[in-house]
């Protein structure tokens, strides 16, 4: 492996290099492969069990996140802790209808949060348009506009249903991260 | 020096994800310093034409609808679509009817204010409010699935009556329930009311005067805080309102202080009142009919009639044109005439306040934008 | 009774007289003829039909004389040959409602807006504007609240139809 000794000073042009030569040299050793090994799993158990979803309350089951997060239900255990900037948040949980005005500024909510990231449509509106299926004015279901990895049914849902959602997404998540990301992006 | 008009003023836009918006909706606010001097509220995110769809339905589909026009007090407005739609019928209610509703809509009014105070608990950075007032909660909510099976959106009043007669043992539950409440309340209180973290930041903010909120056509607690004595279940009064003896909170000082304590004293009015409905419902035997059958059709006419929302006055107008179709059904939204008002109550408060003020609108989105 | 005065809480019976001597042909009182509601027996509700051009002066006189100072909804009904604007009032201090019902043509959609007699109804009026696209002369921002700024339908006019509405 070509070390520099002088890593403090490089120009960024030394450092693209030198980092893409260490990438390279690693992955055709296998040491990619033995650390994600080693720390996929490490990885994914953290990142299931601290899901951040962001503070973002549309409709009904806005109602409900609340009180999911409250002390009868108490998601936090989960640790499922609502941030309010997109920034710091790995979930999107659309919990409404989405009307036409809304669509960009929910494009670029989803756009300003960093990846890996998941959504889920939560509540009747958000899957299929719901009790709105002749308006005017609304998506008829969040997937039309972005991805959606869980669908969570009621209408609106139970904080009960909200949580296993949840924990269907664990294992969406879980499952991404235990192939490992070492070195990767 | 030559200076730049607005260099000294900068427009900041708190939405429509922010965490100080309870629901979608956006503040901008022009400030200067710290100081608010102009503020533009917009609205909107939620509409789906509400009012547009009810054409498209039979009358009995639009009850649940009139639940998800405001879903944290959807049994006032489910009641107050059936009131309407009874005015336009012109059939009048059995007793047993009238006091279940009162009691179904006192129990969504602590609800609701449960939810407003859990909300501005966690807006004034007392995050321990927020779970105490959503434990009590609970326990409403427990007696709205007991009686109406849902938790939120009741479904619960019909065109002529209500769905259901009350299950086993309601009376005993919503009594303890009540009972509970009333000692716990003291121990929110003591928490917020005789807190001065709470008190200074409400004291002294969002003032206007009872012109200004007359003339303004802001309804409901924040009406009430501000002087003007008027309840629609009392100055107005309809299911059995008119046969209960309950007192209207009204303070005089107009600041956001004012309102909040006005909504803190409402729930303890509302368990009074729960407590008078339960006390007449039980000499009402229970042979008595809780529902009439009313027909389909609705004859032709235009109908108002107007309801004592946990936020405000809602008013729904209603043309029936004979079909079984509404032609056309208006809904007044308090929250939707309040939040119009926001410039006047945010002006000359700091930016640091605004949620401390707001909040006393007690938003609901999906009331407002329809 | 000096027609001067203020009165705080008119009843039925003023508002009627009061209405009629003020403005005897341009409004006219549509009478209750509900058996079983009580709001209507009791002479808490008041139906009046008036004409367009005496609308803000209408107003203002129940605003000033007749302490109606709330303006709880303006609302717009289509009925395809022809539009109406309702406005629904409260008094608080006999908790009377009082309905105007105005009639617009469709081919001059204006009505003079009333959002500088009532704040409140300000909102109301660009939401009437949005929807039916009737245009309230006066008004201080007539501008799209609900919609997105690039409709260019009125949606609650019954010419729109929705999906499934024949």
């Amino acid at each position: 492996m070509n070390l520099y000794p002088h890593a403090i000073g490089m120009s960024a042009d030394e450092f693209m290099s030198w980092s893409s030569a260490m990438i390279d040299n690693m992955v055709s050793a296998g040491t990619k492969r033995t650390v994600n090994r080693l720390t996929g799993p490490v990885w994914a158990w953290a990142m299931r069990n601290s899901m951040h979803p962001l503070h973002f309350g549309l409709a009904c089951c806005a109602i409900e996140m609340a009180a999911a997060s409250a002390p009868k239900h108490d998601a936090e255990r989960l640790g499922i802790i609502y941030r309010s900037s997109p920034r710091q948040t790995d979930v999107l949980l659309v919990n409404g209808w989405i009307s036409k005005k809304l669509v960009p500024n929910l494009r670029r909510l989803y756009e300003q949060m960093p990846g890996p990231k998941w959504v889920v449509a939560m509540g009747e509106c958000a899957i299929s348009g719901g009790p709105w299926y002749d308006s005017y004015n609304i998506v008829q279901g969040m997937d039309q506009i972005m991805p959606v990895d869980v669908y969570i049914p009621g209408c609106p849902i139970k904080p009960d249903a909200m949580i296993d959602g949840f924990l269907l997404l664990q294992k969406k998540i879980d499952a991404y991260f235990k192939r490992g990301n070492f070195m990767e992006d | 020096m030559m200076k730049g008009p607005e260099l000294d003023k900068m427009w900041i836009t708190m939405g429509p994800q922010h965490p100080f918006s309870h629901g979608l909706w956006t503040l901008r606010v022009q400030v200067d310093g710290e100081i608010v001097v102009d503020a533009e509220p917009e609205i909107g995110y939620l509409h789906r034409g509400w009012e547009k769809e009810c054409e498209n339905r039979i009358y009995p589909k639009i009850i649940p609808m009139a639940d998800r026009l405001c879903y944290s007090a959807s049994m006032t407005w489910s009641h107050l679509y059936c009131k309407v739609v009874e005015e336009a019928l012109d059939v009048e209610l059995p007793d047993r009817a009238r006091y279940l509703r009162v009691v179904a809509d006192e129990i969504c009014r602590i609800q609701s204010h449960l939810m407003w105070l859990a909300a501005v608990g966690t807006d004034l950075g007392n995050l321990t409010v927020f779970l105490w007032c959503l434990r009590e909660r609970e326990f409403f909510l427990d007696l709205n699935v007991r009686l109406c099976g849902q938790r939120l959106t009741t479904n619960y009043p019909r065109i002529g009556g209500v769905r259901n007669d009350m299950p086993y043992y309601f009376e005993r539950d919503c009594m303890r329930a009540v009972e509970r409440f009333e000692k716990a309340l003291w121990e929110i209180i003591a928490i917020t009311d005789e807190s001065s973290l709470f008190v200074n930041r409400m004291k002294g903010t969002g003032i206007l005067t009872r012109e200004q909120v007359a003339n303004l056509g802001i309804t409901g607690p924040a009406m009430r805080g501000t002087g003007v004595d008027f309840d629609i279940r009392r100055d107005d009064p309809y299911a059995a309102y008119g046969e209960i003896d309950f007192e209207v909170p009204v303070l005089k000082d107009g600041d956001s202080y004012s309102r909040f304590r006005v909504r803190i004293e409402e729930m303890f009015q509302s368990c009074e009142i729960i407590r008078q409905a339960m006390a007449k419902l039980e000499t009402i035997p229970k042979t008595h009919p809780y529902r009439i059958k009313v027909p389909r059709a609705v004859p032709e006419g235009t109908h108002v009639t107007r309801i004592e929302d946990p936020r405000g006055e809602g008013l729904m107008y209603l043309v029936s044109d004979g079909t079984d179709k509404p032609y056309r059904l208006k809904v007044r939204s308090p929250v939707f005439v309040n939040v119009s008002a926001a410039k006047p109550l945010v002006m000359g408060a700091r930016v640091a306040d605004i949620p401390a003020v707001m909040a006393m609108i007690d938003m609901c989105l999906g009331e407002t934008d329809r | 009774m000096s027609s001067d005065a203020k009165i705080e809480a008119p009843s039925y019976n003023d508002v009627k007289a009061l209405v009629a001597t003020k403005f005897p042909k341009t409004v006219s009182l549509r009478e209750n003829t509900k058996k079983n509601s009580r709001a209507d027996n009791e002479k808490r509700r008041i139906y009046f039909k008036a004409d367009r051009k005496v609308l803000l002066e209408l107003c203002t006189y129940l605003r000033d004389k007749l302490n109606f100072e709330h303006a709880s909804s303006v609302t717009a009904v289509d009925w395809v040959d022809h539009m109406e604007v309702v406005y629904h009032l409260s008094n608080y201090f006999n908790g009377m409602l009082l309905e105007i019902s105005v009639d617009v043509p469709l081919d001059d959609l204006t009505v003079d807006s009333v959002a500088n007699v009532w704040g409140g109804a300000n909102w109301h009026e660009r939401e009437a504007y949005e929807l039916f696209g009737i245009v309230f002369k006066g008004h201080p921002k007539l501008e799209r609240l609900l919609t997105p700024k690039y409709y260019e339908f009125y949606p609650f006019r019954k010419s729109y139809k929705l999906r499934g509405q024949e």
